[in-house]
């Protein structure tokens, strides 16, 4: 298989209202994605961009819309969504277009702009259930998740407490965060005491809706050297659908989140994950999840994850640092954006760029993750140097 | 370029009517696939990866991607929806089955645009929200200037244009599938209401409600599959300016781009000689000739010498739209490119009934996304 | 690359709109749709307007489907039976929430839930509302039975059953 490298990564901050229109915000983390390793627009051969929800930003046909912003005019350009998944997906679909052979040089975009949805972007969600038996009960994206999470802390035996430590350890990693819309120094009562919106969730267990926009730059094997001379090498790929129907579904365990990391460690020869991972960006727009994914990315055993979290195995001086970035928590949640900031996170790590995020130890291979649909996607990619 | 060789080896559809309120998009997905199953020969677990393609708005749902695995068979299997036409996600299973990490993909996309109540609005709402939407008019108003510029430019008349219908929907009446047959004279067309001048309502592809499932297959398992592949020797896709203000308003750039990309990777030097059948959009009448141009099937200028001169009807030289069009067989919102790669299929397999064009080996499939986009693709197709 | 520039994107606060400290345009998006039911929800919503509940089975897989379909989306091949579900069952698992889709509150808070219909298999679960009942007493495992609205008030619709309530 041809092998690909992240070659450059960019961000805007992440914001609670951007100034800036979403157009803006996919240039200027495309610019500083292209400056970061000194190619222009010209170099560009491809552009893929990965946006969730349309409905934020108020515009149909978002990926035409943002084109501009991108820098595709005049190139192949294709935008993709698959819900939370799609910040590491763009990853994965650029991936594609450089290891089929077809182009040397593509520009990866992620781009959210949530505010524009008034009075208040939660209310878009309604539309992610389906129109004939579901919308008419008036959701909230909350009525759904938070049975996930009780699920979860049912099956695991977990405690409220036992979950706000992930808050607790991601707010606390994004004040080093220069992007960071949420950095605090909170304790597990600010949590548990914090007000309950749709129980067991409760207001800091949740990362706000976002704008902001990530981009990354990849490079073929022929070209990714001269580039920079410490590319970042795509290991491996994988993703995964479930089915739609979510009653169907044991809701305790992304099932999902396994299979597309079992596909991603066999593209890249990892046959014992907990040992050969050396820090991991699992999606964590609900404290839960970054527990729950752990464990089904097979880096934590079942149901054991919060342990490790009480441990401090996962913070970023314990033995497998989780979610140095601050995560979702910490850093804020234009969702697609979001997950291509946890792609960008590995690559400044690894390259040992984070600054005063920076894990110790010389990590050599780190795993981003993320999550979406109808909690049925999982989207996986390893990075290696 | 690509170093491995990979085909169509399966193909199924439901439609193309105005109205199906006979079955929900489930239903008709589900019979889509099942028929490209059937035609490949192949089983949902024999599919590596899935892409569909489709749009929020145009579904009446966000993030489409939820609703993909369950038609399929799909369930927790590597799935994944590009927000673009039907041909982005081909390209994509295309580009997938060359990194060799998948041998088999399977995609689809479907149209429901008769439960669209107020498509207008909800086109409108992908009109730039500052510089553009307020002006608050149907997105019309950008082919009628499109239009009016290029018969400008071009020198190609309304008449030609409308030509243009009375071949596609002639040619729908051979075409079972095709929901919008008609035999229609030049003075319909002509006279019919004007929408945006000087586009009339006739030169608009009415749309249509309908479901297509290809199967694409690497070189080996292809030929394995069956003794027909449809090759892919080329693809090319390409955006250009989405702003009104900065557009080309008489030819279709995008168009140029991806052909180019696309008749390089299949060896393609003469395009009108080497290309035996095309499916080109037509969304707008006045688009199929401008296509043409941009396609290098004939100079700029000669597109409507071709229509007159009866070129691309199905007997003619340089055969286009034999299944009818969009004007003839509808539009059909993210599913038109499958539908014109449907068409191309079909015609180089020999299954195309009355309408077949004889001895078509190369066939070109190229969409556009319709309005206000400057975005499409290129796909060249042969069966040897 | 350090991230030591100057990063895009720049706060601005609800009161710089109010007070028109920064531009903005508005729209309100008009977006009507009528979905096609088709077979299987067409039937589904056709019962509930006659109080009863229906599902399809796949003899295949040994499941019974809630909401139903025409084909099992497991073993990908079509059903042909249908089956009437109870309009009571078990919690799988819950939620309380004060919230309603557009981030308004909720006085009384209620309990969005997945629940086990009996005359079911394993999955064979509806999503819809409980009320009722306090987060005390809320537990997975509680039995609970729909209420229905008036039969001629309904309309063939999720909303036929206005919530469910403890048994």
């Amino acid at each position: 298989m041809r092998k690909v490298a992240i070659v450059g990564a960019g961000m805007t901050k992440f914001v609670r209202r951007a100034l800036e229109t979403p157009i803006e915000l996919a240039y200027e983390a495309a610019k500083m994605a292209l400056d970061s390793c000194g190619l222009t627009l010209k170099d560009i051969e491809c552009v893929v961009l990965g946006s969730a929800v349309d409905a934020f930003d108020g515009v149909c046909m978002k990926g035409e819309y943002l084109s501009g912003g991108a820098g595709a005019w005049g190139k192949p350009f294709m935008r993709h969504s698959v819900g939370g998944g799609t910040g590491v997906f763009s990853c994965i679909h650029g991936w594609m277009h450089v290891a089929s052979g077809m182009f040397d040089l593509c520009l990866v975009v992620a781009e959210e702009k949530m505010s524009c949805c008034q009075p208040h972007p939660q209310g878009a969600f309604l539309t992610v259930y389906d129109s004939i038996l579901e919308r008419p009960l008036g959701l909230n994206l909350l009525w759904v998740v938070a049975q996930e999470m009780n699920h979860y802390m049912i099956t695991n035996g977990l405690k409220s407490e036992d979950v706000a430590l992930v808050s607790v350890k991601n707010k606390r990693n994004a004040l080093d965060h220069p992007a960071a819309m949420l950095g605090a120094d909170i304790t597990v009562e600010d949590v548990v005491n914090s007000e309950i919106i749709s129980w067991p969730v409760h207001r800091l267990d949740i990362s706000a809706t976002s704008d902001g926009a990530a981009a990354i730059v990849l490079a073929s094997e022929r070209l990714a050297e001269r580039i920079t001379d410490k590319p970042v090498w795509i290991a491996g790929v994988g993703y995964n659908l479930d089915t739609w129907y979510w009653t169907s579904r044991d809701l305790s365990y992304p099932v999902y989140v396994e299979k597309a990391a079992r596909m991603a460690y066999e593209m890249a020869g990892i046959r014992e994950p907990q040992k050969e991972i050396h820090i991991v960006e699992p999606y964590d727009p609900f404290s839960f999840k970054e527990l729950q994914n752990l464990e089904a990315l097979l880096l934590a055993d079942r149901g054991k994850a919060a342990q490790l979290t009480a441990d401090g195995v996962t913070a970023r001086d314990g033995n497998m640092p989780v979610c140095p970035s601050g995560g979702l928590l910490g850093v804020g949640n234009p969702i697609s954006a979001a997950a291509l900031m946890k792609v960008c996170e590995i690559f400044w790590q690894l390259r040992g760029e984070a600054g005063k995020r920076q894990v110790p130890g010389n990590p050599k291979v780190g795993l981003a993750q993320a999550w979406g649909d109808m909690m049925q996607t999982g989207t996986v990619v390893i990075l290696k140097v | 370029m690509a170093t491995k060789r990979v085909a169509i080896v399966g193909v199924g559809y439901y439609g193309f009517r105005p109205v199906s309120p006979e079955v929900s998009f489930r239903e008709m997905i589900y019979e889509a696939a099942t028929r490209a199953y059937e035609d490949a020969g192949l089983e949902p677990k024999d599919i590596d990866g899935f892409v569909t393609a489709g749009e929020d708005w145009n579904e009446g749902h966000s993030i489409v991607d939820e609703l993909a695995p369950d038609q399929l068979g799909a369930v927790k299997r590597p799935v994944f929806t590009v927000n673009g036409d039907a041909m982005h996600a081909f390209v994509s299973a295309y580009m997938h089955i060359l990194t060799g990490q998948m041998d088999i993909c399977l995609i689809e996309s479907r149209s429901k645009a008769s439960n669209i109540k107020n498509l207008h609005e909800i086109t409108m709402m992908a009109l730039d929200p500052i510089y553009t939407r307020p002006l608050d008019t149907s997105p019309y108003f950008i082919a009628g200037l499109e239009m009016n510029r290029y018969l400008y430019e071009s020198g190609v008349t309304r008449e030609q244009c409308a030509r243009v219908v009375i071949k596609n929907r002639r040619n729908a009446l051979l075409n079972p599938y095709a929901g919008h047959g008609a035999r229609l004279a030049l003075d319909d067309v002509l006279n019919s209401d004007v929408i945006s001048y000087p586009l009339t309502s006739l030169e608009i592809s009415p749309h249509s409600d309908g479901c297509v499932v290809m199967i694409l297959a690497e070189e080996k398992k292809a030929e394995v599959i069956r003794k027909d592949p449809i090759w892919i020797r080329g693809v090319g896709w390409c955006t250009e300016s989405y702003s009104l203000e900065r557009r080309n308003w008489s030819q279709s750039v995008f168009t140029q781009k991806a052909a180019e990309m696309a008749y390089k990777m299949a060896n393609i030097r003469f395009p009108r000689k080497e290309v035996h059948v095309a499916e080109v959009n037509d969304e707008f009448a006045y688009k199929e000739l401008q296509h043409l141009e941009a396609l290098g099937l004939c100079r700029k200028g000669e597109a409507g010498h071709l229509i007159d001169e009866g070129a691309t009807e199905i007997s003619g030289d340089l055969p286009v739209n034999p299944s009818g069009g969009c004007l003839g067989v509808g539009n059909l919102l993210e599913a038109t490119g499958a539908q014109k790669l449907l068409e191309i299929v079909l015609q180089l397999r020999g299954e195309a009934g009355r309408r077949q064009v004889k001895n078509a080996e190369v066939g070109l499939a190229h969409n556009w996304r319709g309005l206000p986009t400057n975005s499409g693709a290129v796909v060249i197709l042969s069966n040897f | 690359m350090k991230m030591d520039v100057n990063l895009g994107g720049t706060p601005i606060r609800e009161e710089d709109i109010k007070e028109k400290k920064v531009l903005y345009t508005e729209w309100i998006p008009k977006a009507r749709y009528a979905w096609d039911a088709g077979v299987a929800i067409g039937r589904f919503l056709e019962e509930l307007k006659n109080g009863r509940i229906i599902g399809t089975e796949c003899q295949r897989c040994r499941r019974i489907m809630v909401p139903p379909r025409l084909f099992c989306e497991l073993c990908y091949t079509p059903v042909n039976r249908w089956t009437y579900l109870g309009d009571r069952g078990r919690v799988r698992t819950f939620c309380m929430s004060r919230v309603r889709w557009d981030a308004s509150r909720v006085e009384e808070p209620f309990f969005p839930s997945v629940i086990e219909l009996d005359g079911g298999k394993k999955g064979t679960a509806l999503f819809h509302v409980i009320r009722g009942v306090d987060l005390e007493h809320m537990k997975v495992g509680l039995r609970v039975k729909a209420v229905w609205k008036a039969p001629e008030e309904r309309i063939g619709a999720i909303t036929d059953i206005e919530y469910f309530i403890p048994e």
